[in-house]
């Protein structure tokens, strides 16, 4: 009686004895981990970092050593002059100044025009506000090619093509992607903090600006950080949008120089490499704020 | 006569004074939603139905012969949409395979995960021109710095890359592997979220190493490869600047790297045959679309998002 109830399960199996290797591995498992680890991660980072060690070196090589075989990997000696040449051959405070008058209003259009929306979907509980969220959502999934051809056909009606404005003004409108970032942002402060400040009296318009926006202040760092590079990298908008060199910014000017150009790859490195050191630093400054926008909006996203 | 009760009263009052601050504070984006989405979205239905330069701005409805023409007529515009849907297939899965494969090992707490991280992030930041112009020199046949490695290294002639028909797109797709930090940064953010107690109940069960990865780590990281495959998946079938820069927009060689979007700016802004180009936009929005919704047909199947309550 007492022998059946006992489930087949239960007996206890003597232990089989682990064989050598499988010992070892237990007992050294995590210094063998790591260091197979780290026998992939540091070829394959070295992979990662020939292009750019390769930039650079270019950049800095006399003429008689970018055509040469078995290549120079350390040019000898270093020409710090192509960097100046470089930035003579074109226009280039000129396009970096376009840059950054194009950037700079555009930075101002996304402050003005979405932490409100923002607001408005993570703290105030109207009725369509579910859709419209929906809808924000959605516009992310839609391909810019669907709507480029008539807003062309809409700022060129306006006299606008050749100009900036094309490239400013629909930042003043909200983007998706940021009313997104920050929606999620705000969610993070507490319900109560807004709930209470409304049971004290504060107007919504209170409550936004001198409550919300001071704790958000990171998040709206984000979206400027973002912004800043969208503007700085932009090549399409540009494109279809700017047709006299003088308008030209830089990630286009960049283009045109390597058209006519294409061979002075001394020079073209040093111009790529201008183009990418101010977001390079701008990157470590803002590590943070950065990758935490990348990620609140890719985890939490959808 | 009906009593209407003060609590009714209140909660209407309430919503309607909700209703008014909502709108007013969304207000900037419900006019952006309106004049650089709705209207545009619109109109592009419209002008893809018609004939329509800017030249000559008189619309002709010709129905569906934009569609037609491109589909069954168009030579450049079949080659041009395999070559985006070839970047897609092949780019998307190796990104995610190589992505989760570095935010795996990236995970573990072994040293230097900083720096390894910043040397993974870092091509993620170069703006797509410089990008495309340092590629052009690295993968030269002559003088790059790939081909050169390949001789030094294993006495192998490397292939033309981008000057050569055949390979020039998977040149371009080794390309996009250089930018996965993108995808590994949320990878990892992800891994991070993975509670310590499965991992611990699967110690219990004896599960290895290996068996931990694939039974709990990949699992629970489901929705983040799902939100990952869907962005990958609308960003490279519009795939545009790197290749244009590289070829000057005319997808040299042969019309290997001619792809979509390019044929869709060319047909737009250099013939301006916008009725073509729009009905181009949305053939892509609808190809967006239905990869979109089978994706998610698939997700009840493999995204787990049991996590989501633990969270």
């Amino acid at each position: 009686m007492t022998e059946q109830a006992i489930p087949q399960q239960a007996i206890v199996q003597p232990r089989r004895q682990p064989g050598m290797l499988v010992r070892l591995w237990r007992r050294y498992q995590s210094v063998i981990r790591e260091v197979l680890s780290h026998s992939v991660l540091i070829p394959l980072a070295i992979i990662y970092m020939i292009p750019f060690f390769w930039m650079v070196s270019t950049s800095l090589k006399p003429d008689t050593q970018i055509f040469l075989w078995p290549p120079v990997w350390i040019p000898k000696p270093f020409v710090w002059g192509n960097y100046p040449a470089a930035i003579n051959f074109i226009p280039f405070w000129a396009y970096v100044k376009n840059t950054l008058v194009i950037a700079s209003f555009a930075i101002v259009g996304v402050l003005v025009s979405c932490p409100p929306v923002a607001y408005s979907f993570s703290r105030i509980p109207w009725a369509g506000r579910n859709t419209l969220f929906m809808m924000t959502i959605a516009t992310m999934m839609l391909p810019y090619q669907v709507t480029m051809i008539p807003l062309f056909i809409i700022f060129s009606r306006l006299g606008w093509v050749g100009g900036y404005l094309p490239l400013i003004v629909p930042q003043f409108f909200g983007g998706a992607f940021y009313i997104f970032l920050l929606r999620q942002f705000f969610m993070t402060i507490p319900q109560d903090l807004t709930d209470a400040a409304r049971i004290d009296g504060a107007s919504e318009m209170r409550i936004y600006t001198q409550l919300m926006l001071p704790l958000t202040r990171p998040a709206l760092a984000t979206i400027v950080v973002f912004e800043f590079l969208a503007r700085w990298r932009d090549f399409l908008g540009p494109l279809i949008y700017l047709n006299t060199p003088e308008k030209y910014t830089i990630s286009l000017g960049l283009q045109m120089f390597r058209l006519e150009h294409g061979t002075e790859w001394a020079l073209l490195m040093a111009c790529s490499i201008v183009l990418t050191t101010p977001v390079i630093i701008l990157y470590f400054f803002v590590q943070r704020t950065f990758i935490q926008g990348i990620t609140l909006t890719g985890l939490k996203g959808v | 006569m009906q009593m209407v009760s003060l609590e009714a009263l209140r909660t209407s009052r309430m919503a309607r004074r909700n209703l008014f601050y909502g709108v007013l504070f969304a207000s900037p984006w419900l006019l952006g939603i309106i004049l650089f989405t709705a209207y545009p979205v619109v109109a592009s239905f419209y002008y893809s139905f018609t004939e329509y330069t800017v030249v000559n701005p008189v619309k002709q409805f010709v129905g569906l012969s934009n569609y037609t023409n491109l589909i069954f007529k168009d030579d450049v515009f079949r080659r041009s949409l395999y070559n985006s849907v070839y970047y897609a297939v092949f780019s998307i899965p190796l990104g995610v395979i190589v992505g989760v494969g570095i935010a795996l090992m990236l995970n573990m707490k072994i040293k230097g995960q900083a720096v390894y991280r910043t040397i993974y992030f870092l091509p993620v930041l170069i703006p797509d021109v410089a990008m495309a112009i340092l590629w052009i020199w690295v993968f030269n046949a002559q003088f790059g710095i790939v081909n050169t490695l390949l001789w030094q290294l294993f006495r192998i002639n490397g292939p033309g890359w981008l000057a050569s028909p055949m390979w020039s797109k998977p040149t371009v797709v080794l390309m996009s592997l250089w930018t996965v930090g993108q995808g590994v940064v949320i990878y990892l953010a992800g891994l991070q979220d993975v509670p310590q107690s499965l991992y611990d109940a699967a110690e219990v069960d004896g599960a290895n190493a290996l068996q931990k990865t694939w039974h709990v780590t990949i699992p629970m990281i489901t929705p983040v490869i799902f939100f990952n495959l869907i962005m990958g998946m609308i960003g490279s079938l519009q795939y545009f600047t790197i290749a244009y820069v590289i070829t000057g927009g005319d997808g040299r060689p042969g019309q290997s790297l001619f792809f979509y979007a390019m044929y869709l700016y060319r047909n737009a802004f250099a013939f301006f045959k916008m009725g073509t180009a729009s009905a181009q936009a949305w053939i892509l929005f609808i190809m967006v679309l239905i990869g979109t919704l089978l994706v998610f047909r698939t997700s009840a199947r493999w995204v787990y998002y049991g996590g989501e309550e633990a969270r």
